[in-house]
């Protein structure tokens, strides 16, 4: 096409060697069985695992819903904030991620656990204890708590940009603060919320992390099948590969569902 | 006579100890085309931030009418506004837009739909109504700005420096619609703007302002025939203005020459402005006038050629507007005609352009 995409050509060769070849393994195991032969047994499995899939697109939807629910709030007021409040806030949101997300999760454990400092501290209060940890709502408030950031960012980057005279406008034109939200900030947010709910549900659902050290191994997604099929006492490649294309194919549905809805609502969200 | 639609008593303002409005007291004519004239930071567009109720003044009131409006904030003030970039909503096409204010009024669907298409048709936009505005010109932008606060039937309409980022034809051109649309729709026009040429061509009433202090309001001649004071003479138009003698009523005394004129009431020996535009200046011989000065340069501005006039013992050189170009470096004698000069008291704030605010 354009004389210089050679320039590209790095990526070109990163793309093949880390994303072509290993998409061609995957595929040719899903579709093999242990002999090399050609079969759809491996996908028609699926309804073998069925019940972790639907939990863990289930709990996905969840987790990705009280993401929305705090993040959006909390974009919208960051964006409107001065600079420096701006700054800050950003700050304290980075912050936590800049510690391992290994340890952080174990910091959750620790602070759910029957006798953990949750329970502690509602003992004192004559409260309790509640059982929390090794529940799907741990694993749920793990997915929360560690994709929360990925869902106020993009949400943010859209609402910052939305000037002020768009504001003044709608209520010069008669609208007051719920009203100017309705028509004017939601509407102008919706590529951000698009994005932000892709970034948070695609790693929800294909977390084995947290559901292991939250869920304590009673709670499994379709990751930590996924994962066991790998690495377990029994591996099964195959299987493995066409439980995570049949994820792919799942989350690629649901993303092209989001991206549709966004294209229909609006094109130029992202302009002033 | 007309009533006073809006009132501004002793309105004042000030940001971080900086006096933008001090005591501005102002009273516009329902119906009327008035115009805030003045340089970047003289507190024109505070002044309509204030009545479009997106800015709150330290002390003063603000009155719609008869009626305090002080504390309405903007969504119920009957007046809309035309922002400076436009502010159009980017998610909405050209006849959401308009329709924008009505929908908030839950206004029926017929009614929106006659009220865009009456909108479209007074801003010259018919068939635009599907367009996404990001692909309209800054021209038509503009003209779906002014529809879509039109669309809300406001007793007053504020522009803010509306015209500013079109090129020049375009300007012109919107000039002459918005005055038209004023016209036809009777309502009152509140106008910002730093350009002089077009608060004269349009308005009614101008307002000149300098660092948050009325200057002179008036008619368009009378700013320019008669302007109260050495910033307004300089803002509005080019002059040359002089330190002058009064030794009597209509005897002056400037750069060495003495001149009649018309102007009366002043001190025996008062220390004056003198004012003289300079397509009023009538070159004439050397010999003829007692005003000389030596053309240092000459430039050719279409209609008239401008001039450059070194007159000696004056720290500024004269500017000449005539039809007829003299050589560089001619001495020549200038004159003025009695009711061509104009005096004022003395000016002892800044001139125009001394400084930019903002």
């Amino acid at each position: 096409m354009k004389k210089d995409s050679w320039v590209a050509s790095p990526f070109m060769v990163w793309v093949v060697i880390f994303t072509v070849i290993p998409l061609g393994m995957v595929c040719w195991y899903a579709f093999t069985d242990a002999s090399g032969a050609f079969t759809f047994d491996n996908i028609l499995k699926i309804g073998t695992y069925w019940t972790y899939l639907k939990d863990s697109l289930i709990m996905g939807a969840v987790a990705t819903f009280f993401c929305l629910l705090l993040g959006y709030p909390l974009a919208y007021i960051m964006s409107r904030a001065s600079w420096a409040a701006q700054q800050t806030m950003m700050m304290l949101l980075m912050l936590p991620q800049w510690m391992n997300f290994l340890l952080r999760t174990y910091a959750w454990m620790t602070l759910l656990e029957n006798n953990g400092l949750i329970n502690h501290l509602l003992g004192q209060l004559g409260i309790g204890p509640f059982h929390m940890i090794n529940t799907k709502g741990a694993i749920i408030l793990g997915m929360v708590y560690n994709f929360l950031p990925y869902m106020i960012l993009p949400i943010y980057s859209v609402m910052e940009k939305i000037h002020s005279s768009l504001f003044e406008a709608a209520n010069d034109l008669g609208a007051d603060k719920l009203a100017t939200l309705r028509r004017v900030v939601f509407p102008l947010s919706l590529p951000g919320v698009i994005t932000g709910i892709t970034m948070v549900f695609v790693p929800s659902v294909s977390t084995f992390v947290i559901s292991k050290l939250l869920g304590g191994g009673n709670n499994m997604l379709i990751g930590d099948v996924i994962e066991r099929l790998f690495v377990g006492a029994a591996p099964n490649y195959n299987v493995g590969a066409a439980l995570s294309l049949v994820l792919m194919v799942l989350i690629l549905i649901s993303m092209a569902v989001m991206k549709k809805f966004d294209d229909g609502e609006e094109t130029g969200g992202l302009m002033m | 006579m007309a009533e006073n639609i809006i009132s501004l008593k002793n309105i004042s303002v000030s940001f971080d100890g900086e006096t933008i409005l001090d005591k501005l007291n102002l009273d516009i004519q329902d119906g009327t085309f008035v115009t805030l004239l003045g340089p970047s930071g003289c507190g024109k567009t505070t002044t309509l931030r204030i009545i479009g109720g997106f800015q709150e003044p330290d002390s003063g009131d603000v009155f719609f009418g008869k009626e305090r409006i002080n504390d309405l904030p903007p969504h119920k003030r009957q007046l809309n506004t035309v922002f400076q970039r436009y502010a159009l909503f980017p998610h909405l096409n050209v006849y959401e837009n308009i329709a924008f204010g009505m929908r908030i009024r839950k206004k029926s669907e017929a009614e929106v739909k006659a009220k865009v298409a009456e909108m479209l048709k007074l801003v010259s936009l018919e068939g635009f109504e599907k367009r996404r505005t990001s692909t309209l010109s800054g021209g038509q932008q503009q003209r779906v700005a002014i529809a879509r606060a039109l669309a809300n039937d406001p007793k007053v309409l504020l522009l803010d420096e509306p015209l500013g980022a079109l090129d020049l034809k375009l300007r012109k051109e919107m000039q002459v619609e918005l005055k038209r649309i004023q016209s036809r729709l009777g309502i009152t026009f509140i106008y910002v703007t730093h350009d002089q040429e077009e608060a004269l061509s349009m308005s009614d009433t101008i307002v000149v302002m300098n660092h948050g202090v009325i200057q002179q309001i008036g008619s368009p001649t009378d700013i320019y025939n008669e302007p109260e004071n050495g910033f307004v003479a300089d803002f509005i138009g080019e002059s040359n203005i002089v330190d002058g003698i009064m030794h009597a009523d209509c005897d002056v005394a400037f750069c060495g020459a003495r001149f009649a004129c018309v102007d009366t009431g002043f001190a025996k020996d008062e220390e004056v402005d003198v004012v003289i535009r300079p397509e009023d200046i009538i070159v004439v011989p050397k010999e003829e006038s007692d005003l000389r000065g030596t053309v240092t340069s000459v430039t050719f501005k279409g209609v008239h050629y401008e001039m450059y006039v070194n007159v000696p013992g004056e720290e500024e050189e004269w500017i000449i507007q005539s039809t007829v170009a003299q050589e560089e470096g001619k001495e020549i004698g200038m004159t003025v005609t009695p009711e061509n000069i104009h005096i004022m008291k003395k000016y002892t704030g800044d001139y125009a352009g001394d400084e930019e605010l903002e």
